[in-house]
């Protein structure tokens, strides 16, 4: 932490005096390097019902359990689900991810989640993203605990972004991470007055003795001289990707933008609600497939955009749990437990459904009413940090936690 | 800076005994900055030749305040005064029959199932209810003098959060603030607890309206029962179990409202009631209660120890800092205990308190965007003609009004606000606001208060 605020000291120092050119010293930190791995954690906020994205079309209480919402097996129709491995389908609306599972670049964790039994939008966001379940007084995010130990000799302001107007919890924390919504509109914006006006904000925020606001406003000049420099107003997308309009699909442009303005990010964040449908879920159609729709489309012009990038990088979605395996009486799911995450990118070896799949029977539910966890989201998120992001020791991310190679899920060779 | 310590210790000194406090002009500051929207130009010197005691104990009795110009602010927003029913009739029922209309036009599909997407904030603005209410809460911050009651109705509020984007929440806020919220803010918590609960805003919010027993359609829905202890009473680790969720929801069945067209006011239905027994914490709710099941739930719920241990750690971090001192909760928690949830004395507890008043706390809190705004209005002694530019800026500050998707509200501590992109909008805001730059808002005198001034870092905290 130390050498990173004297980094961005002399860093910020450099560049004002020397006139170095940030996206100079970034790339030349990549090729000092050699490859840079890459993860885009995608955080779908409001419990996204699992049991209709990874649909267990081969279980017959799931029918029973869903009179009126399941998604019928596969080749029953247009809005049935499309099979993946003869028991699992994706959700129709997934059809632009099927691609990607099809050519095994795309890994799905079923029944995975957390240990603690909240049912509390709240609290189990917060603990994914802590990821100290049932802990609630964690200081910092996992993510961020990753970035405090996995050192990084040249890192830029940009290492970890989040593209919401708030720090979300998961990189809150010692380590810098940079909030932005809107790239384009990051700077100070004053005109023809705006390099004076930025130079005299920079110096107050120097020369405050308020550690905190010191500490992120030099920060925030570092970060607004680099990107000037890489200019995101002049981005277009790559092999002719599509994204959607949506706030999802134009933070996924954006962090497409990023890494190919080859500014050093390594860690990148974004959200999506709308996902807590207690009522008129739908099946293919309706709410719940509208924004699935949203939300396959923008990965799936994301994984386009970012072409061979993808190597590198690990696209990884994840809710704070699932909804209850029966329908309530408002044709919605409440909160429940286990629920799917997807792991796209990065020699992950798709084309596979990780984990145990404990069964949707009533004795096999958890609280004989929720799809059970059998892969604790730790050893997902554990195997990523290791096996795709190369920190050598990832106790310190998973504090309260035994990390094990043994019980992670495998989906690194 | 030593002499306000040497102040405020002193201060605290003597406020154990005889209850008075430092005069020094950065404890009048900070007073401002805590139970109002910040210091306006001549504010301290009025708060100094009042002296802090009255303003304190006028502030905890808006009603004593004339507040007389705040009308003249207000006028042109017209449905500020409308009932439910009103803006019913006026702006949600055409609106569902023009989209009733569409849809069997465009004969689309289930009409039950909706789209799911949930209106953008520009949309939610064109409807008007909306912009005019968050425009009034943006006014009532700036110009109001009864500032305490504002600060809180802003608090109740977040802590009984509705989001306006959900469905027809849009068309409740406006009397769920003004009726529900704003005239209990010095009241017991019971009833305001009563009140929420009993509100289309969070009927319709949570869900409990349409959760039902006993009704082959319908079915329970624990939504409501769970965020009633989680967030609005005893806390998340206020000892609570998945079956008192169950329970909690059981004994609200029923609580539910009329249609849109018949007022859409509180109703209990006793055909979706769940008549049985009902056990929640250990105390047992007799079977054939009906409606006052609700009620006895809400009476266990207010009076339970979690619940003053909770609501006093949330109301110091607010006013104190972002770690209050546990005394200090301590103590606000056994007089709500005391007075039965007198939410002015507890508020009168925390705010002549040492640690209210001791140096630890100055300048403790990070402003939250619309503190930040309101406050950057009152420094620069803004004229506000029209206030839906401000309401944008919120929206790129990361506070869009209203508009907090879910039931926990916005955070209060300073990390949820401070981080480098946060930083430059707000840098950003300062340059426009005093460069004359949003329209339908003029600046007495710009030079007086300058960007740097409002951008700097001091500005951020209060």
């Amino acid at each position: 932490m130390q050498s990173r605020r004297v980094f961005l000291k002399n860093g910020a120092f450099a560049f004002v005096s020397l006139g170095f050119a940030p996206s100079f010293m970034a790339r030349t930190a990549v090729a000092a390097s050699g490859r840079s791995k890459q993860l885009i954690a995608i955080f779908q906020r409001g419990a996204v019902d699992g049991l209709s994205v990874v649909v267990p079309f081969g279980e017959s209480d799931y029918y029973k359990a869903r009179p009126s919402i399941a998604i019928p097996r596969p080749n029953t129709g247009e809005n049935a689900a499309l099979d993946l491995d003869g028991f699992f389908g994706f959700n129709p609306r997934l059809q632009p991810l099927k691609p990607l599972w099809d050519s095994r670049q795309l890994a799905i964790v079923h029944a995975c989640g957390s240990p603690d039994s909240t049912r509390s939008h709240f609290d189990a966001q917060d603990y994914m993203e802590s990821a100290t379940p049932g802990v609630k007084s964690t200081a910092d995010g996992w993510l961020n605990r990753y970035l405090q130990n996995q050192h990084a000799e040249h890192a830029t302001p940009f290492r970890a972004v989040a593209l919401t107007s708030q720090l979300p919890r998961m990189l809150q924390g010692t380590a810098p991470a940079l909030a932005v919504s809107q790239l384009a509109q990051f700077g100070i914006r004053a005109g023809g007055a705006s390099e004076a006006v930025g130079a005299s904000f920079e110096a107050e925020y120097a020369a405050t003795a308020d550690s905190v606001l010191n500490g992120t406003g030099r920060e925030a000049f570092s970060a607004i001289k680099m990107l000037k420099t890489a200019d995101p107003s002049k981005y277009e997308p790559a092999n002719g990707a599509d994204y959607p309009r949506s706030p999802f699909g134009q933070s996924l442009r954006q962090i497409a933008q990023l890494t190919k303005a080859n500014v050093g990010l390594e860690v990148a964040f974004t959200d999506v609600g709308g996902w807590d449908t207690h009522v008129n879920q739908g099946a293919g159609q309706g709410q719940l497939g509208t924004r699935l729709d949203d939300f396959s489309r923008s990965i799936a012009a994301l994984v386009t955009d970012l072409g061979d990038r993808m190597d590198d990088t690990v696209v990884l979605t994840m809710s704070e749990f699932g909804r209850a395996v029966n329908e309530n009486g408002n044709r919605g799911t409440d909160h429940g437990h286990g629920n799917a995450m997807m792991v796209i990118g990065g020699g992950v070896r798709g084309g596979h459904v990780y984990g145990t799949w404990p069964g949707l029977s009533v004795e096999k539910r958890y609280d004989g009413r929720d799809l059970a966890v059998t892969t604790d989201f730790r050893d997902v998120f554990g195997e990523i940090v290791t096996k795709h992001l190369g920190l050598r020791d990832a106790r310190q991310v998973f504090p309260g936690f035994q990390i094990s190679e043994a019980r992670f899920p495998g989906l690194f060779a | 800076m030593t002499r306000f310590i040497a102040l405020f210790v002193a201060g605290i000194a003597v406020s154990i005994s005889a209850a008075t406090f430092p005069t020094d002009d950065r404890a009048i500051v900070h007073l401002l900055g805590r139970t109002g929207f910040g210091p306006r130009r001549g504010d301290v010197e009025k708060v100094r030749a009042l002296g802090i005691q009255r303003y304190l104990d006028q502030q905890l009795h808006p009603e004593r305040i004339a507040d007389a110009s705040m009308a003249a602010h207000l006028t042109g927003l017209t449905t500020l005064i409308l009932s439910t029913r009103q803006i019913a009739e006026q702006y949600e029922i055409p609106q569902l029959e023009a989209r009733r209309q569409k849809k069997q036009d465009a004969k689309d599909g289930d009409p039950a199932a909706g789209d799911g997407k949930p209106p953008n904030a520009m949309q939610l603005m064109a409807t008007g209810v909306m912009a005019e209410l968050a425009e009034q809460k943006l006014l009532r911050a700036v110009f109001s003098d009864r500032q305490l009651q504002e600060v809180l109705t802003d608090f109740w509020f977040n802590h009984f959060n509705v989001d306006a984007r959900k469905g027809r929440d849009r068309f409740l806020l406006t009397e769920y603030e003004r009726d529900t919220i704003r005239p209990r803010v010095f009241g017991k918590f019971r009833d305001l607890l009563g009140a929420t609960a009993k509100s289309p805003a969070m009927l319709f919010y949570l869900d409990n309206w349409m959760s039902a027993a006993n009704n082959p359609r319908r079915g329970l829905n624990e939504n409501y029962g769970r965020e009633l202890m989680e967030l609005h009473t005893l806390g998340v680790d206020g000892g609570y179990t998945q079956k008192d969720v169950t329970e909690v929801a059981r004994a609200l069945t029923g609580w539910t409202f009329d249609n849109p067209r018949g007022g859409g006011s509180f109703t209990f239905n006793p055909r979706i009631h769940d008549p049985g027994e009902k056990i929640v914490l250990g105390h047992v709710i007799k079977a054939g209660g009906g409606e006052s099941d609700g009620e006895q739930v809400l009476d266990i719920l207010a009076r339970q120890p979690a619940t003053a241990t909770f609501i006093a750690t949330k109301l110091t971090r607010r006013f104190v800092s972002d770690t209050p001192p546990p005394a200090l909760v301590a103590r606000v928690a056994a007089r709500f205990r005391d007075t039965d949830g007198d939410l002015r004395e507890v508020m009168r507890t925390i705010l002549t308190s040492p640690e209210f008043l001791s140096p630890d706390a100055y300048r403790a809190k990070v402003k939250t965007p619309f503190e930040f705004v309101a406050s950057a209005l009152r420094a620069t002694g803004a004229d506000v003609q029209d206030a839906r530019p401000l309401i944008r800026e919120l929206e790129q500050l990361g506070m869009p009004l209203y508009m907090c998707q879910p039931p926990t509200g916005y955070k209060d501590t300073g990390d949820a606000w401070v981080n480098t992109g946060a930083l430059v909008s707000r840098m950003n805001f300062a340059v426009r606001l005093t460069g004359g730059q949003l329209r339908g808002v003029s600046i007495g005198n710009p030079q007086s208060v300058t960007a740097l001034n409002l951008g700097a870092p001091d500005f951020q905290r209060r």
